[in-house]
């Protein structure tokens, strides 16, 4: 029988503390997911509400 | 009400971003322009409440997220249905939600408990710092501090990210983040 220790040696990482590599790749996922959104700017619907907010809060000249 | 021209250039400047928390929060592109709306309906209605010098941005956000929570609270009651919720809207609606390359990111990031999702949100990808995250969601800045690495460290076990991860770029990486915990 060979001595079978050696191989496992990878399986004493601690899954508690994440490395800086996994943190950087979750952050990433995040944020393309995140600036996805953000990069279509302004949809028009909210231009819209603020025009009509503006105009009933105007008194009439 | 008349309105400002700061304050409406403000208003409009923070939409994208309140759009981004409000999708990753609810996982519902409908659902999180209605939230946004409402945001801003409420911030004008309350705008003698904001104070002036201090960051809008941040204040939106806050009215964005109680509101979000009020609305999460009730429709858990109606619903009786947990954290499971939205990640079975996300398998069912999978179109809905942009693109098909951040559909696994999205379906674990919804089953993240709701605290600790928007704490992992506001700092990681809209920016605040861990004291403006706190003031956001009305905690302690230690809370926020072990939500985010809580939410970390559930996201890359569903993810299947580890350490040692497939995503490692070559061994000589691999090398430097097996010795990482040294320093």
């Amino acid at each position: 029988m060979e001595t079978a220790a050696a191989p496992n040696k990878k399986t004493d990482f601690k899954p508690a503390k994440l490395g800086r590599e996994v943190q950087a790749r979750l952050g990433q996922q995040l944020r393309a997911m995140y600036d996805d959104v953000v990069d279509q700017g302004v949809p028009d619907r909210f231009v819209e509400l603020l025009n009509r907010l503006e105009v009933s809060g105007k008194d009439k000249h | 009400m008349p309105m400002d021209e700061s304050v409406r250039k403000a208003v409009l400047g923070a939409v994208p971003s309140l759009r981004a928390f409000a999708i990753s929060l609810c996982g519902n592109v409908d659902r999180a322009d209605d939230l946004v709306q409402e945001t801003m309906l409420r911030a004008l209605a309350n705008i003698d409440s904001f104070q002036p010098g201090t960051n809008m941005s941040a204040w939106l956000f806050t009215i964005l997220r109680n509101h979000f929570r009020s609305e999460y609270r009730k429709r858990r009651r109606e619903v009786e249905d947990g954290e499971g919720h939205y990640a079975d809207t996300l398998k069912t609606q999978p179109e809905q939600h942009g693109h098909v390359e951040f559909r696994e990111f999205r379906e674990a990031l919804a089953q993240l408990p709701a605290d600790q999702r928007e704490a992992l949100i506001l700092v990681g990808a809209s920016g605040f710092s861990y004291e403006e995250a706190a003031k956001i969601c009305g905690c302690a800045v230690g809370t926020i501090k072990s939500r985010v690495n809580r939410a970390r460290t559930r996201l890359a076990e569903m993810l299947s990210i580890d350490n040692a991860g497939e995503f490692g770029p070559d061994e000589q990486t691999r090398a430097v983040l097996a010795g990482g915990e040294r320093s």
